[in-house]
């Protein structure tokens, strides 16, 4: 009996990708699925940060160059929704994808033919939604927080604009739900849910949040079709709906998934940090515990984007003091990085700058997050380039980077091949240094009254706007080193099986190449931990 | 004393340069809350900064002293309790000392009561319609002529020749100044927000809602803003001006206003 199932094993262990396009199109196999992910992830960057560059170069100096208002509004808008649900998040996923089964001993994720599906979905996703650009009355143009009444001005793109963001949420809550029954069931026998790598925690936690909010985004986003096409009247005054009770909707969703765009990130950096500082992660369970109040924080703070719609003095307090909270563990984790640094041996390779970088210009966000809650102050902030700087610090030097970071770490072990330190250095230098070139100077602009979201602006605006788009255009050309350095990584040297000499973990004890099909059999979590010690 | 006298310093430089070119800090502003809220802001500045030194040169000692390179050998310490319980109990703390004088100025932005004189202002896309109710003066209020000509794209009028490039209007917004000035807003379309950054206001105009705001300004002179709402696709191109004048002028401006409405109610 043993001894037939071994011979199913060692049959299974035989066979390799297929060949062709086939092995990508029919693919249940968690690692090419993540590279899928990977690099729809990358594609839909450079897109999105394409249409960035539009925004910025228009905005370089005052007056009218480039494009209409009303193309303006649509670059806005596309790139908002391209980055957040077709860049950040799928790269999240891709690494989840790749990494999860590899660091909790198992040989794939729990549900491989709905990971297939998942990933599909979203080209066909992102295909409607940049066929909008192309449509009568163009792309949408209303923001992405797709605010009625406005949203339903637009034009042929409207039905195409829902069910995309339809497709989306579909396949986010699938891989959410993957995530989740894969970490539940198939963790190494000797592994407890606390001795799990952090990566693997945060992710448990924001595939929860995800489950949790995407069907509120799906049933906004659907009441605002009925609206336009069938005659109800949720968000219409005129039929006695109320605009602000979207507002309140998206945001129930919208502030978890701020959340669900950082917590993995907090899981990456949390892996990277202890490696070069050839340390353990200090605090651990305490890490734990802060992502989780995070997560559960973030359900009851979404009216702190909304001091402006008019609420009741106890709302506006409710909201205030909860969001201040949120501070505390998001400084714990900071706190614990900062700690876990603390006489360690550092050394300092590319994922590692990137995670240092991470946490300086994260916490940056944080502090003008703190700002940002006190509500008297945000009447003054709210809708300026103060609220864009702030959002920018924490998503592209904040998830950004924490994603550039996992790449760096773990393409070793991906590919079998080491990436150009040189090159890797040289792509960190010029992102970080243009990424505040950027973003930085939008602080001064909002606090100088530029409200967000305007194609033109009055004088006094200029030096700052003109150092803003220098920058963008650095930060993009700097990704195109990324680009390269991912290229020219295949001609790399041989990656050793623990890649960095303060590495841990189950996804360290495998070759690189990580073999197409790992963990057939479950491996000792502790035993492997112990042969790095 | 000598830390104090830096930080006042650092905060001058800072405002200075703010009132002389309004661009790198937030304006004071011409209302009591306005300054508040600005000190509020000042406030949580330099906690962030106190806070960002202690963490980010932690940090810094860290990334000079701990590395490879020096030979060192790394600790083993995995946690501390000690420390842990510092690190959350400080933050709340911190926390609550921003809190209350929020609280205070949060109730007090929200008092409207007993206004001198209440404005109703609608926005439409893309313009702003005042109408002060205790006198029926009413009126639009749109982007002024040469901005209009020069905002056009590829226009060829250079925006540093045109005055007020974008910040200025047909019809300003008059008020007295002194008065506690009642502010409602509602929309006709899409939600606007109309946001004067030195009278500290910043209140949505939404369809079938009216909210409302108050301030009272204590000195003269004209104050501009902008719509803060993405409003479609002239959203930045309907700017708001304010106009606080002595009472006696106010009266005058609202004689004048009356008599042309009266000409033209005749003349009709």
């Amino acid at each position: 009996m043993s001894s037939t199932v071994a011979d199913a094993l060692d049959h299974h262990d035989e066979h390799g990708p297929a060949k062709g396009i086939g092995r990508w199109l029919f693919s249940t196999n968690h690692k090419d699925i993540g590279t899928m992910y990977l690099v729809f992830s990358l594609a839909m960057f450079l897109i999105g940060g394409l249409m960035a560059l539009v925004i910025r170069s228009e905005l370089a100096v005052p007056g009218l160059q480039f494009v209409h208002p009303e193309v303006f509004n649509q670059m806005t808008t596309m790139h908002a929704l391209i980055m957040v649900f077709g860049a950040v998040m799928p790269a999240f996923v891709g690494l989840a994808n790749w990494m999860i089964p590899l660091m909790i001993g198992a040989p794939d994720m729990a549900l491989p033919r709905m990971n297939n599906w998942s990933f599909w979905i979203l080209p066909v996703a992102f295909g409607i939604l940049l066929s909008t650009l192309l449509m009568p009355g163009g792309a949408p143009a209303s923001g992405w927080t797709m605010y009625p009444p406005l949203v339903l001005q637009t034009g042929d793109a409207f039905p195409f604009l829902i069910f995309s963001v339809h497709l989306m949420g579909l396949s986010s809550i699938m891989g959410a739900i993957n995530v989740i029954v894969t970490i539940i069931n198939m963790r190494a026998p000797d592994m407890s849910l606390l001795k799990m790598p952090m990566f693997v925690w945060t992710w448990l936690i924001t595939a929860y949040l995800l489950i949790a909010v995407m069907p509120v985004l799906a049933g906004a986003v659907t009441m605002l079709l009925t609206d336009q096409f069938f005659g109800t009247s949720f968000f219409l005054a005129a039929g006695g709906g109320d605009p602000v009770m979207f507002q309140h909707i998206f945001w129930f969703f919208g502030h978890p998934e701020v959340y669900i765009m950082i917590l993995p990130a907090f899981g990456v950096v949390s892996e990277i940090i202890p490696t070069f500082s050839r340390k353990h992660l200090f605090g651990h369970d305490s890490m734990v515990y802060a992502a989780s109040s995070i997560a559960f924080l973030s359900f009851i703070v979404w009216a702190h984007h909304m001091f402006t719609v008019g609420m009741p003095l106890t709302g506006q307090m409710f909201f205030m003091f909860a969001t201040m909270l949120i501070a505390v563990p998001t400084g714990v984790k900071v706190f614990n990085w900062v700690a876990t640094m603390w006489r360690g041996a550092m050394t300092f390779e590319t994922p590692m700058l990137f995670s240092l970088a991470f946490v300086f210009l994260f916490t940056i966000g944080g502090f003008s997050g703190l700002m940002l809650a006190i509500a008297p102050a945000d009447i003054q902030y709210h809708d300026t380039y103060f609220v864009v700087a702030h959002f920018h610090y924490v998503l592209v030097p904040g998830s950004i980077f924490a994603i550039m970071a996992g790449a760096y770490y773990w393409l070793p072990k991906w590919t079998g091949h080491m990436y150009s330190e040189r090159l890797g250095k040289l792509h960190f230098w010029s992102s970080t240094i243009f990424v505040n070139v950027t973003f930085f100077p939008m602080h001064f602009l909002g606090l100088a009254g530029m409200p967000r979201r305007i194609p033109d602006y009055s004088t006094q605006f200029t030096d700052f706007n003109t150092i803003a788009s220098i920058g963008a255009f650095g930060f993009g050309l700097s990704q195109l080193i990324f680009v390269w350095v991912l290229v020219s990584a295949w001609k790399g040297q041989k990656a050793t099986d623990r890649v960095w000499e303060g590495s841990h973990g189950l996804e360290w004890t495998l070759p690189s190449p990580a073999p197409y099909h790992s963990w057939d059999t479950p491996p000792k979590a502790r035993i492997a931990n112990e042969a790095f010690e | 004393m000598i830390r104090k006298s830096f930080l006042s310093l650092l905060g001058m430089c800072l405002a200075g340069t703010a009132s002389a070119e309004w661009a790198l800090n937030m304006p004071r502003g011409i209302t009591e809350l306005s300054l508040e809220t600005y000190n509020l802001h000042m406030m949580v500045f330099w906690w962030c900064v106190a806070i960002g030194v202690i963490v980010f040169g932690v940090m810094i000692v860290s990334l000079v002293k701990h590395r490879k390179s020096k030979g060192v050998e790394p600790a083993k310490f995995t946690h501390s309790m000690t420390a842990e319980v510092i690190w959350t109990a400080v933050p709340v703390v911190i926390l609550l000392i921003m809190a209350i004088p929020t609280a205070e100025t949060m109730v007090k932005l929200e008092d409207s009561r007993d206004p001198d004189l209440s404005i109703v202002v609608t926005g439409y896309q893309w313009k702003w319609h005042y109408k002060y109710q205790d006198s029926g003066v009413e009126f639009f209020s749109s982007l002024a002529r040469p901005s209009v000509e020069a905002r056009r794209k590829l226009s060829g009028i250079n925006p540093y020749d045109v005055e007020n490039y974008l910040l200025d209007v047909d019809n300003p917004v008059v008020v007295p100044r002194g008065s506690k000035v009642r502010m409602l807003f509602t929309s006709n379309d899409v939600i606007h927000s109309w946001w004067v950054p030195d009278l500290a206001i910043k209140k949505d105009a939404i369809p079938g809602i009216v909210n409302e705001s108050w301030f009272r300004a204590t000195e003269t002179g004209t104050y501009r803003g902008q719509c803060a709402e993405l409003c479609g696709k002239d959203h930045g191109y309907m700017p708001i001006v304010v106009e606080v004048v002595e009472p006696d002028a106010y009266q005058a401006w609202v004689d004048t206003r009356r008599d042309d409405a009266s000409r033209v109610a005749t003349a009709q």
